[in-house]
């Protein structure tokens, strides 16, 4: 038997809450975090295997063209240049494989060969001495050198916007631009791959694994049962890991050809190329409001980019239909077909930037009225959701601005440029932050032992999201064991199949499941005991019912195995399901120089239940830090004339270091929404970064009165400004 | 060529390509994995291991380079049921969520505890004599070589101020 759950109503009964155990919640110490710090932990790379190849992908020298010949070098096992290796990585969820075929080039660093020798030295000597020639061709690759599409299904208009604006009292009408964004992971992508008579295992650092099990067998033509996927390691996602890359293919290719197992890992060059980019964007924001600061206009263009017949396009107005009210609205979404890297998901893909510039676009409407930039997020908040009339799952927005305003001493900010440190101007900025949620199937299994011992299984990866925590303390709160007596088992598609970690989807969907699995086994329980289930308290590994109290140790004969499957429901259309918070930030600016010095940020977050304290506020922690490098830092540069990755390594590319980051807080709302089933509990890991750079940006204002609309914020642009 | 290196207290021979990094000598030619490689250009920090007690990117230094050092890692820090003190702290505070970057930002700041204590400045230092403050400011100074994407930063310089603390309790 199996509990199934479609989520088809809201669960009101909490019934988390009267569990007995009262593990769920608690800040534990991550349950694998040993292996973490002590190095045992085994990522992808660090697989070792008897007789193992080492593999280095080749990478295109032109923007676009035909391979015509790839050379020969001495003292390999193998140059693979094969129809099945990937021009692009697979976007998150698919269920195919994305575009094959290496002699087919179509942005400047694309993989178009695998070099295999014996050592990776040989191999990376080899592969920077082979000669590939093409036949090139010029192709575009600025989004401003096109005629960008215009997908009927992504533009919207209610009111006339037009109208709107010019009888507002007050408005706002700019355009801010976005560079390219990258996911930059800390492990670089790595595969090894080994095959076993038709079927083959991969070791790869993957975050969904379901997903990429199909990708891949549809790229090497096999069926999904011949291949494995290992994850139980994943060194960070962010986006770039959803789907399967260049490197795990060609890994599978190459070990099937040469009949040992090969090992791939990018270089972290190759990474920045091969790995989906965020797309830079070009958003035009245009708001209008009354006299006491009430929209009555929404605007929300954005201009992106991808390759040329890429399904993805960065969903930058995500949020903007629902977040505040306004009667006048239009989106306009335009997609350049560039040849640039491969576009894809990166953390909070649409948020991530949309929110950010859509804060910092209501941050001057805040100056232009002279109004609070609190005050004036409060007085727009919708009742229900706007345009479609649906009711908020949960809308906690105003509660985060007022908690945070009051945590974070709003009351205290001056003016822009009327407090001086020294040679350094302060300011605070705000900003709100929305991230859409979701649910998505997923499955798990839960054997609870005769010796009281509780083994959950399920292909659903920790990517550094504390799943294998959070799914010991759903099993260990459910079934009332100490969380040392759950074993969490992830990251192999041998076992159930999860919804995988992206979209912040991964510990509602997968964590209902581990919940279902044991509810079933409660049953069970219950049974045995012979009361219902209602009346079972499960605590510190035994049973009892009313006046009976028995061990599980002593009442389980053969092991008890429960079976959760979760399927989104009609939830998901009947109410709008976001997460909300709020961002604060305090700045300095130096007068002189122009720099930007971060000094302390707070987050308030509502996602429904927590699951655990202390790697939830790590997740945030994460986001917010994210949005740091979006205001200050972060850009991918493209070359004007090929479009190629200028600032493809992490010297180039600056992610925040610790001297750019402050001591961050982070306050959770207490929260319960039914709408996403028993759980209770919503998507964290992306809500940290949706508007946190606007908070930056607005407190970069507030400090020393410049408003910087071309990101990051680097010393050049804020200095340009500057009145001395 | 042939080498041999004094790794973690023991002396391992090995037989390498020349242009084989301390990094990758340890990872794939002495099952040493617990060090990782971020970036191979020594931009990361992920690599950091101890060379005659300072920190160093094992991936810009050439295993031939390393002989006649003590090389300590990750896994001579500390193990499971003896846990270092930073080793610890990391665990308690959520100094890491993905894990990738820990082993080096455990031996870097092992290293970093021991240039404090030995009065070397940052450049958030006030003065240049020391002693120097365990303060905020100057732990994110001195570990800005180890880079975290997870963003753990904020917790690992808690748990660097509290495994000092531990240090100097014993």
């Amino acid at each position: 038997m199996t509990q199934h759950l479609k989520v088809d109503a809201p669960d009101h009964e909490s019934r988390l809450d009267q569990m007995a155990q009262g593990v769920l919640g608690e800040p534990v110490s991550r349950s694998e975090g040993q292996h973490k710090i002590t190095g045992g932990a085994t990522y992808a790379a660090d697989a070792g295997a008897e007789g193992m190849a080492y593999g280095v992908l080749v990478q295109a020298s032109v923007s676009a063209g035909r391979v015509t010949e790839i050379g020969e070098v001495p003292g390999v096992l193998a140059v693979i240049h094969d129809p099945r290796m990937l021009r692009r990585a697979a976007q998150g969820m698919s269920t195919e494989g994305p575009d094959a075929g290496p002699q087919q080039v179509d942005f400047m660093g694309q993989s178009v060969a695998l070099v295999v020798a014996e050592s990776l030295e040989v191999a990376q000597a080899a592969a920077h001495a082979l000669q590939v020639r093409y036949e090139a061709r010029q192709v575009p690759v600025m989004p401003d050198a096109v005629d960008p599409e215009v997908p009927e299904d992504k533009q919207s208009a209610t009111g006339d916007l037009d109208a709107a604006m010019r009888d507002a009292a007050f408005r706002v009408d700019q355009v801010w631009h976005t560079p390219s964004q990258a996911a930059a992971a800390m492990e670089p992508h790595a595969a090894v791959a080994q095959w076993a008579g038709d079927c083959v295992t991969i070791r790869a650092g993957l975050q969904m694994l379901g997903f990429c099990r199909e990708q891949m067998a549809d790229a090497l033509g096999i069926d999904v049962g011949q291949v494995r996927l290992l994850a139980p390691y994943v060194g960070g996602g962010f986006g770039s890991k959803l789907g399967i890359n260049a490197e795990a293919v060609a890994a599978a290719i190459a070990s099937r050809q040469l009949g040992r197992p090969v090992k791939v890992v990018m270089s972290r060059p190759q990474v920045f190329d091969l790995a989906h980019r965020r797309s830079e964007t070009t958003q035009r924001l245009r708001l209008a409001c009354d006299s006491n600061g009430v929209l009555s206009g929404v605007g929300h263009e954005a201009l992106v980019s991808n390759l040329p017949g890429s399904e993805f396009s960065e969903p930058v107005t995500q949020a903007t239909p629902f977040t505040y009210d306004a009667a006048n609205r239009q989106i306009v979404h335009k997609i350049a077909r560039i040849h640039r890297s491969c576009a894809g998901s990166v953390r909070a893909p649409g948020e991530a930037v949309g929110v950010t510039v859509f804060e910092c676009a209501l941050d001057e409407l805040a100056e232009a009225a002279g109004i609070d930039p609190v005050e004036l997020r409060l007085r727009n908040i919708p009742e229900m959701e706007p345009g479609t009339g649906r009711p908020f799952s949960s809308h906690k927005l105003a509660e985060a601005l007022r908690e945070g305003a009051e945590r974070f001493g709003w009351a205290d900010r001056v003016a822009p440029r009327a407090r001086l440190e020294g040679e350094w101007y302060i300011g605070m900025g705000v900003a709100s932050a929305v991230r859409v949620n979701s649910l998505v199937e997923s499955r798990a299994r839960v054997t609870l032992t005769p010796q009281g011992r509780a083994i959950v299984e399920t292909d659903m990866t920790d990517i550094g999201t504390g799943t294998y925590t959070i799914l010991g303390q759903i099993a260990a709160e459910t079934l009332g064991l100490d969380l040392a007596g759950v074993d969490v088992k992830l990251g192999d598609t041998d076992f159930p199949r999860a919804s995988g970690s992206g979209g912040s989807f991964g510990a509602a969907s997968s964590g209902t499941s581990v919940y279902l699995a044991c509810a079933e086994i409660r049953d069970k329980i219950a049974d045995m005991m012979g009361c219902a289930e209602a009346g079972l308290t499960l605590q510190d590994g035994t049973a009892r019912c009313g006046n009976i109290v028995r061990r599980l140790d002593d009442i389980i004969r053969t092991p008890l195995v429960g079976d959760g499957h979760l399927e989104p429901g009609k939830t998901e259309d009947s109410v709008r399901q976001a997460t909300w918070g709020s961002h604060w930030a305090e700045v300095a600016v130096n007068r002189w120089t122009g720099e930007t010095r971060v000094r302390r940020m707070l987050g308030v977050f509502a996602c429904g239940r927590v699951l655990n304290h202390k790697t939830a506020r790590s997740q945030c922690l994460g986001g917010m830090t994210f949005g740091i490098g979006m205001a200050l830092t972060e850009a991918m540069e493209h070359d004007p004339r090929d479009g190629h990755m200028v600032t493809r390594d992490l010297a180039e590319y600056h992610i925040p270091c610790h001297a750019d980051v402050p001591h961050i807080e982070v306050h959770f709302l207490t929260e319960r929404d039914a709408y996403v089933g028993p759980l209770q509990a919503k998507g964290l890991g992306e809500l940290g970064i949706c508007g946190a750079g606007a908070a930056v940006l607005n407190a970069i204002h507030n400090a020393c009165g410049v408003r910087v609309r071309n990101l990051p914020a680097t010393p050049d642009k804020i200095i340009a400004e500057l009145e001395i | 060529m042939q080498i041999s290196l004094d790794i973690n207290g023991s002396l391992r021979d090995v037989y390498l390509d020349p242009r084989t990094t301390l990094l990758d000598a340890l990872r794939s030619h002495l099952g040493l994995t617990g060090t990782k490689k971020g970036c191979d250009h020594g931009q990361c920090g992920a690599c950091t291991v101890l060379l005659d007690g300072r920190r160093v990117n094992a991936c810009l230094t050439l295993a031939c380079m390393a002989q006649g050092a003590k090389v300590t890692t990750i896994e001579g820090l500390g193990s499971s049921d003896a846990l270092s003190p930073l080793q610890a702290q990391f665990l308690n505070h959520d100094g890491f969520q993905c894990g990738f970057c820990t082993p080096g930002q455990i031996c870097s700041a092992t290293a970093m505890l021991e240039e404090l204590a030995a009065g070397w400045p940052s450049h958030a230092s006030t003065d240049l004599e020391g002693p120097f403050p365990l303060s905020h400011a100057e732990i994110a100074e001195r570990m800005s070589g180890n880079l975290c994407r997870c963003a753990a930063y904020s917790n690992i310089v808690d748990a660097i101020q509290n495994a000092a603390k531990d240090g100097d309790a014993k």
